[in-house]
């Protein structure tokens, strides 16, 4: 009797064992948006899609993005760095202090020589491990730094090119390379990019150009809370959404970026999970402001008040968005306490026409506003413009939208209204991202960024934004720079220089079996809380 | 014959010249440049001029191009592509490799079915069989590939479950290329097998009004015998076809490849044309209509060992 509870009790041991194995690790594998595999040498491209699953896995910057609440705007938390702070006697110089026993997935430790030679991999052209492609993808992001020197083994100091509080948000995109691993390929980067080394959570086991990168946990990473729950992760480039879609329904795949909304209903119904939640995309017109009908502030809230987002977002969009009222949205640390909340009104709209002249008959002249037929972070343009044009022709704003194709639309959008070929235009219709103070007003909004210099294309002129966005730059307490950005964003809000329409909310498809998984309020994903389950 | 290759030979140069000017002077008069997509919107002037000068895009077209066209002749260097920095001969050829898979395939799925209806077809004028082969052949030519494809994924992939949905084997022998290839080698053999049902019955018919069938009927020949002799005659007409079709399959899968996510040319095109890769487009350009006039210069030459008439002509 007691030799079969033996045994009953050793088969149930070993029929658990191979479950509970199973329960944890598996692969994980995820259809992108990206038409290639993003650059894997260390400085991604294919923008932040391309850092989100090939950047942000494989490598890490001094400064990370905490990436585990979906309730609060990611944040910067100590990534290779364990602190850092600015001198206070002269605010251009930054000491970071570096955190020991992390080692590359080449076996070489990370340290500060490791920090000078991919700070100098991007930024300086004489350097012999400069590299082209790193530096026009990061390079960039990286204006406000002048250099770096080591200090000791374990403590590097940047130089800032003036005092700016906006300095540690530039060292999130500087993912740090291996210099033991860049000899070893030979000097070449295009070679180590072929078998990189970062320190991130998952380093890379197979690289096919244009088909997959295939990765597997890194064990010996530094972060305990950090370790990846799956074993294996493979990138799938599909440029293609009806290709995504098909290939997470035959089970080719766990994960698809960006699903076709129209086919969201049907995939709740199929029993997929679909994971949405606010982050900084922001899509809207950007007006040109010295030109009518839109140089006229009370036209341009007219327009603001005559968008039925709710419509948008419900009807066409199946709730992958949110109705936008002003840059940031509702509940982000910057929105501020704007003065006005663009509802749907077209009773405002019209009453804010008349009072700007128009009305009984004189209708405000017809504007031109290009926009694209796709692209990234464009959502649906083609169908979305169509009811804002009928949304603003209904309280009697006339507006012919151009649909140019997306790479044109970039294109001419950086050129800025005053070329022959955009001379006619009165408005763009261009997704945006905001993920930090810099790229959330000062690309657009002060007067020193107006084209060609930077994409203030309007151009929006306004001394009291232009004092406010400087002062919240040259602040370095957090909660005061909140405070002034929320500032500017009521003053920029009450301009109405865009029409704010609406936030995407970054769609995503996932099979049941994507377990852990949390959407942040940012373009990157945290990819080592996700398990696989059954 | 060596002659007519030779000077055939020799008039590929002007061809290949002539496609290679075209598709340069279409991408640099078409808006967009690659600089927008290679760089992200907030990316400041000074930083897009230096990538601009690093690539050397910021130089005279003319001297863009003769530039290219000086590596390509005398180092046979294809360049880099702009988005990736990788190789184009090494992209291309990587690519070209996946599309002949395809392009053999969807032919072979195409040829076989379509000789044997098209001949089906002829022999029985006018019948009901000939009737549903027109039928068969005008859909085949008719459906859009793509749409097709998209069907056919939903049908075999997501709904039954026995073919994979898009992209290449991740594992290594034939048996996994086939499974991943049949998909889209049947989309893209459809509308193939449309032309070729078509042609051969228009052929063989031609054939069969021909005395000396008439002759080979009266001599009592069996009808396998006959079917011979008269394919043979309308040989000639098939293998045009067949090459055009080869090469339309090899180079214009874009549509296909992009839905099936098949990484060869045409995916490979598309991608480059949206990214304005300039080096990367010229170079499939360039190895596509190298391929295009290679093909048709395989298919005179084999009609000439077919029917010697044609080389005496």
């Amino acid at each position: 009797m007691r030799s079969t509870a033996v045994v009953v009790f050793f088969v149930a041991v070993l029929l658990a064992l191979p479950a509970s194995a199973a329960a944890q690790g598996g692969t994980l594998r995820i259809g992108m948006t990206a038409s290639d595999i993003p650059y894997t040498g260390g400085q991604a491209d294919n923008g932040f899609e391309g850092l989100r699953f090939v950047g942000y896995q494989i490598y890490e910057p001094l400064i990370n993005w905490d990436l585990t609440s979906s309730d609060r705007l990611a944040t910067p938390t100590p990534g290779l760095a364990e602190s850092w702070s600015v001198n206070k006697a002269n605010p251009t110089l930054w000491t970071f202090k570096l955190r020991r026993n992390v080692q590359f997935h080449d076996g070489s430790p990370f340290n500060a020589d490791a920090v000078v030679f991919t700070f100098e991999s991007v930024k300086n052209k004489d350097a012999p491990q400069f590299d082209r492609v790193g530096a026009s993808n990061t390079g960039f992001r990286l204006s406000l730094l002048k250099g770096v020197r080591k200090v000791d083994d374990y403590t590097v100091e940047f130089e800032s090119v003036k005092p700016s509080s906006f300095v540690p948000y530039q060292l999130l995109y500087l993912m740090m390379v291996s210099p033991a691993n860049w000899a070893k390929t030979g000097k070449d980067w295009r070679k180590y990019a072929e078998s990189p080394s970062g320190t991130g959570p998952f380093r890379v086991t197979k690289f096919v150009p244009r088909e997959r990168l295939e990765l597997e946990a890194n064990r010996a990473y530094w972060n305990p809370k950090r370790q990846p729950k799956i074993d294996k992760l493979v990138l799938l480039p599909m440029p293609e959404p009806t290709t995504r879609l098909a290939a997470l329904r035959s089970g080719q795949v766990d994960w698809v970026e960006v699903p076709p909304p129209d086919a969201i209903t049907a995939l709740r119904s199929q029993g997929f999970q679909i994971v949405t939640g606010p982050y900084p995309h922001n899509w809207g017109h950007t007006l040109r402001l010295d030109k009518a009908p839109w140089d006229n502030k009370l036209l341009r809230k007219a327009a603001n008040y005559a968008i039925d987002r709710v419509g948008i977002c419900k009807n066409l969009l199946s709730d992958t968005c949110v109705p936008g009222t002003g840059v940031a949205y509702k509940g982000h640390p910057w929105f501020g306490n704007p003065k006005e909340t663009y509802e749907y009104n077209p009773e405002k709209a019209r009453a804010l026409i008349k009072q700007a002249g128009y009305g009984d008959g004189r209708r405000p002249p017809r504007a031109v506003h290009l926009i694209s037929t796709s692209g990234s972070g464009q959502m649906l343009p083609l169908a979305m413009n169509e009811l804002v044009q009928k949304n603003l022709r209904d309280v009697g704003l006339d507006v012919d939208v151009q649909p140019v194709e997306w790479n044109t639309l970039l294109t001419r959008w950086r050129a800025g209204f005053h070329t022959p070929e955009n001379e006619g235009l009165n408005g763009w219709n261009i997704s945006l991202a905001f993920p930090d103070p810099s790229s959330a007003f000062q690309r657009f909004f002060h007067s020193k960024s107006v084209v060609p210099v930077s994409v203030n294309t309007m151009p929006y002129i306004n001394p009291e934004a232009d004092a406010t966005i400087e002062a919240a730059e040259k602040t370095f307490d957090t909660r005061e720079q909140d405070r002034l950005l929320g500032k500017l964003h009521e003053i920029i809000v009450d301009d109405a220089p865009w029409i704010f329409i609406v936030h995407d909310l970054n769609p995503r498809a996932m099979s049941t079996k994507v377990k852990g998984f949390v959407q942040p309020q940012s373009w990157f994903v945290d990819l080592t809380l996700v398990s696989l389950g059954k | 014959m060596w002659s007519l290759v030779v000077r055939r030979l020799l008039l590929a140069v002007p061809t290949l010249l002539g496609a290679s000017l075209i598709v340069f002077a279409m991408v640099k008069l078409a808006p967009g440049d690659p600089i927008s997509i290679l760089m992200p919107p907030d990316a400041g002037k000074a930083e897009i001029e230096a990538v601009k000068e690093a690539l050397g895009l910021d130089r005279p077209l003319p001297v863009q191009y003769l530039k290219w066209l000086e590596r390509a002749v005398v180092h046979g260097d294809l360049g880099r592509s702009i988005a990736t920095r990788r190789p184009v001969v090494h992209d291309v050829f990587d690519a070209l490799r996946h599309s002949v898979a395809l392009a053999v395939a969807s032919s072979l799925l195409a040829l076989v079915p379509g000789l044997m209806l098209g001949t089906l077809a002829a022999f029985h004028r006018g019948t009901l069989v000939d009737k549903i082969v027109s039928a068969v052949a005008i859909t085949g030519v008719s459906v859009p590939h793509y749409w097709a494809g998209i069907i056919l994924i939903i049908v075999f992939s997501v709904r039954l479950g026995w073919l994979p949905a898009m992209g290449g084997p991740a594992e290594p022998g034939i048996g996994a290329y086939v499974h991943h290839m049949l998909l889209p080698a049947v989309a893209l053999a459809l509308i193939p097998l449309g032309v070729i049902t078509r042609v051969v019955r228009a052929a063989v018919l031609e054939v069969l009004a021909q005395e000396f069938v008439l002759t080979l009927r009266m001599k009592g020949l069996y009808m396998g015998a006959l079917v011979r002799h008269v394919l043979k005659n309308s040989s000639p007409q098939i293998l045009t076809v067949m090459g055009l079709q080869f090469g339309f399959a090899l180079g214009g899968s874009v549509l296909v490849e992009t839905v099936f996510s098949w990484p060869g040319t045409g995916y490979l095109l598309n991608i480059a044309i949206f990214q304005r890769d300039m080096p990367l487009l010229q170079g499939i350009i360039l190895v596509l209509s190298t391929a295009f006039v290679l093909l048709n210069l395989a298919v005179d030459v084999l009609q000439g060992l077919i029917d010697p008439r044609i080389v005496r002509s």
